[in-house]
């Protein structure tokens, strides 16, 4: 796992102690390990180097400010820089200023996510009222363009029906004569994925460009994309003069450095992520968020909105009430289980919070994982609805008819039990010190190490 | 399969990858002295081929050992650097074994989106299949649209059958279902194609780790390989996506696509040295013959050009 950068920073800083202003050797020890988490993160070497030229101009000479310590203001002056480089605070909307029917084009290699992200913005479009077309010039991949015809049907837009045997040149022109005949506001041209350096398939996508004269052209990215980013963003730039990126499997764990190595390249905004398979999995792009989770610094935004995205509303408040009855049944507790299940993985979870790394590899260590959830999970649903509603008649012997139903052991039952007992004490604790504290409760303690973070 | 077109074939497509770090180790070290910033560079350019700041830095410290402050040529430091890459990918270039007495003989193809997955399983059945064996496809992508369909085009052009059910069935069902298919009709290798999905998702991992405990129904030892499939471009996230993967589904192999592209792959170095999986085979192109076996003097010379 890498560490996160601020951890690293903090270790070259313990050995400063000095206040005043940023003096020359701080800050090259402190870019040392800058540009090593930038290229942990898939940040391309040129742009690498370039950022940290220009952090280093900012950096030394700057006044450590009272109330940080030097580490810190170097994070921060790090950070800063990032999000400048990433576009400045703030997303960039799609450009729709032109007459209707709107061209839009989306590029990129194969398996990038062209088709599902062009399915995604039609949903978004169509719920802006948009009347949106979707027309696949995917000649290549067997089943492309039926792919993007069922994903026109699932978000209520139109699709270009499928002539076999047409150039992707002609499907262009026939989806800008559709559209101009059948009065559609966008049309989404969704093109087949090609390298970099096939030069064939990258004169085509000219000739398709040149064909429609899209509003916006989308380079269509992987936040997994390593080094060759570079080349991918160039090659496209160079060819069809890229307007927008969009950065697909957000909701992966990749550090995302292919986002700062693109806006480098094309000069292009990142308009757009795609964090999910589900269609209207598509987001605006905030760069601060993303210069946060390249520095390893967490991302408290997105956990936040991941929290809300998958904790139940109408359950977590019927469960906020019963709390403060003092009613917390193991019910509710596989209910809690199910919850945190539903975030995903727990270390991705910790990951999200800032300074977390050390403490995660102890986690990693301890072998925490949704498996437990699972099992805890399993034990509960081998409860009759009474054992579940009362515990405590829970003895010997429906302890082992328990245990041999969820194919685990009494020990674990055990465990569980006194896990839940833990949790409903502390529920009853926050029941009385009211709803500002329920936050808390919503993740059992002794799922963690017995170590207060 | 002929080992001279595949040489040439697999050289072709690396060429155009690695010309950049080519390029770059030519022009820092013709005649020049192996010094600290000379090393820095070299370093660079390891990490900027993707092998990983860990894999360029051992690899940097051996140089800087055994010749620090020589004169160093070009092509000194080519072949030295590629025995270095060969040595650490030699013990993992190990090919798929199928046992047809298995009958059948159950793959699984597993990864994140977009890496290849069906195109690679459509590949394989065309291999096998002019092989003599008799293989079968399913379709066990029942989540992305048209995955079902993308793969019935390529059982089309091999003749290979495939195995598909209704959209957003259970994968899992479908598998067991194949499995008993298959050894009616006397396949001897199942391909199982799977939905892609990201490894930090629990709930999609659950759902691999479900097929295969329904596949033990049929067969208590399938299924007998779990390949992943990773794409070339793909950065250092590649270590974390095969150590989830390889922890939930015990992979038995890898499979590196889209080495045709500019992207160099040397994030495969790292996972060589990290996880030592065998790598069975490498994509190189789109077409049924561009699925090549996997020669780490090939991809090491690749690399740095020779």
């Amino acid at each position: 796992m890498f560490d996160s950068l601020s951890g690293k920073l903090g270790a070259v800083f313990d050995r400063l102690r000095g206040r005043g202003a940023l003096s020359e050797t701080d800050v090259l020890d402190a870019l040392r390990e800058v540009r090593l988490a930038l290229l942990e993160a898939d940040v391309a070497l040129p742009v690498v180097k370039d950022f940290i030229a220009k952090v280093r101009e900012r950096a030394v000479g700057a006044e450590v400010l009272r109330s940080v310590t030097p580490g810190q203001q170097v994070v921060k002056i790090v950070n800063d820089a990032l999000v400048d480089a990433l576009g400045g605070a703030g997303a960039v909307p799609l450009n729709l200023n032109a007459a209707s029917p709107i061209p839009i084009l989306m590029v990129g290699l194969q398996g990038s996510g062209k088709t599902t992200s062009a399915g995604k913005i039609a949903l978004r479009l169509h719920k802006d009222k948009k009347k949106v077309l979707l027309a696949s010039l995917d000649t290549q991949r067997p089943a492309a363009q039926l792919q993007l015809q069922l994903l026109a049907e699932k978000a209520g837009v139109g699709s270009l029906p499928i002539v076999p045997g047409e150039t992707p040149v002609q499907i262009a022109h026939r989806a800008m004569d559709t559209a101009r005949r059948e009065v559609y506001d966008v049309v989404l041209l969704d093109t087949a994925g090609r390298l970099s350096i096939d030069q064939e398939l990258m004169d085509e996508v000219r000739a398709i460009r040149e064909a429609t004269n899209p509003v916006e052209t989308l380079l269509v990215v992987d936040a997994m994309t390593g080094q060759d980013a570079v080349n991918t963003a160039k090659a496209f730039n160079d060819a069809v003069g890229v307007t927008g990126i969009v950065m697909t499997r957000m909701d992966g764990d990749a550090r995302g450095g292919a986002a700062l190595s693109m806006r480098a390249i094309t000069g292009a905004p990142i308009k757009l992520t795609g964090s999910g398979e589900k269609l209207d999995a598509l987001e605006d792009f905030h760069p601060e968020r993303i210069a946060s989770r390249i520095l390893g610094m967490g991302d408290i935004v997105g956990l936040v909105e991941k929290a809300a995205a998958h904790i139940d509303q109408v359950e977590a408040e019927k469960l906020a009430k019963r709390m403060m009855k003092g009613m917390f049944t193991l019910d509710d507790y596989a209910n809690q289980l199910n919850q945190i299940s539903k975030m995903g993985n727990l270390s991705g979870i910790l990951g999200m919070l800032p300074g977390i790394g050390k403490i995660k590899q102890q986690l990693e260590g301890a072998n925490l994982d949704t498996k437990i959830i699972g099992r805890q999970a399993a034990i509960i649903s081998s409860m009759t609805k009474q054992e579940r509603r009362q515990p405590e008649i829970l003895k010997a012997s429906r302890k082992k008819r328990i245990a041999a139903g969820s194919g685990m052991t009494v020990a674990d039952v055990n465990r569980l039990l006194k896990q839940y007992d833990d949790v409903s004490t502390m529920m009853k604790r926050v029941g009385k010190m009211g709803a500002a504290g329920a936050l808390k409760g919503m993740m059992p303690p002794s799922f963690g190490p017995r170590r207060p973070f | 399969m002929a080992l001279g077109s595949f040489f040439s074939r697999l050289k072709q497509g690396l060429s155009r990858s690695t010309q950049k770090l080519t390029e770059g180790i030519t022009n820092v070290f013709t005649k020049r002295k192996l010094d600290d910033a000379a090393l820095d560079e070299l370093e660079e350019l390891l990490i900027g081929a993707d092998l990983g700041p860990r894999v360029a830095a051992r690899i940097i410290d051996n140089f800087r050992r055994t010749r620090f402050g020589k004169e160093v040529t070009d092509e000194e430091i080519k072949s030295t650097l590629a025995t270095e890459i060969a040595a650490i990918l030699g013990p993992v270039a190990v090919p798929l074994a199928i046992d047809p007495g298995h009958a059948p003989h159950v793959l699984m193809m597993v990864g994140v989106n977009g890496t290849g997955k069906t195109t690679t399983i459509g590949k394989l059945g065309q291999f096998y299949r002019d092989l003599g064996l008799r293989p079968m496809m399913v379709a066990g992508d029942t989540f992305r649209a048209a995955a079902v369909e993308q793969l019935q085009v390529w059982g089309q052009r091999s003749g290979v059958k495939v195995i598909s059910g209704a959209p957003e069935s259970d994968a899992a069902s479908l598998a067991f279902e194949a499995i008993k298919h298959a050894r009616d009709e006397r396949a001897d290798l199942l391909l199982i194609d799977t939905a892609g999905r990201l490894h930090n998702k629990s709930a999609l991992m659950e759902e691999l780790r479900k097929i295969i405990r329904v596949i033990r129904k049929q067969d208590p030892t399938a299924p007998h390989s779990v390949i992943l499939v990773l794409d070339a471009t793909t950065g250092q996230n590649a270590v974390q996506q095969v150590r989830v993967f390889k922890e939930m589904v015990d992979v038995t192999g890898l499979i590196v696509t889209k080495l045709d592209g500019s992207a160099r792959g040397g994030v495969v170095v790292a996972l060589a040295e990290e996880f030592g999986l065998p790598i069975h085979a490498v994509g190189v192109g789109e077409k049924l013959e561009d699925l090549r076996p996997f020669s780490p003097e090939e991809f090491a010379a690749g690399l740095v050009g020779n």
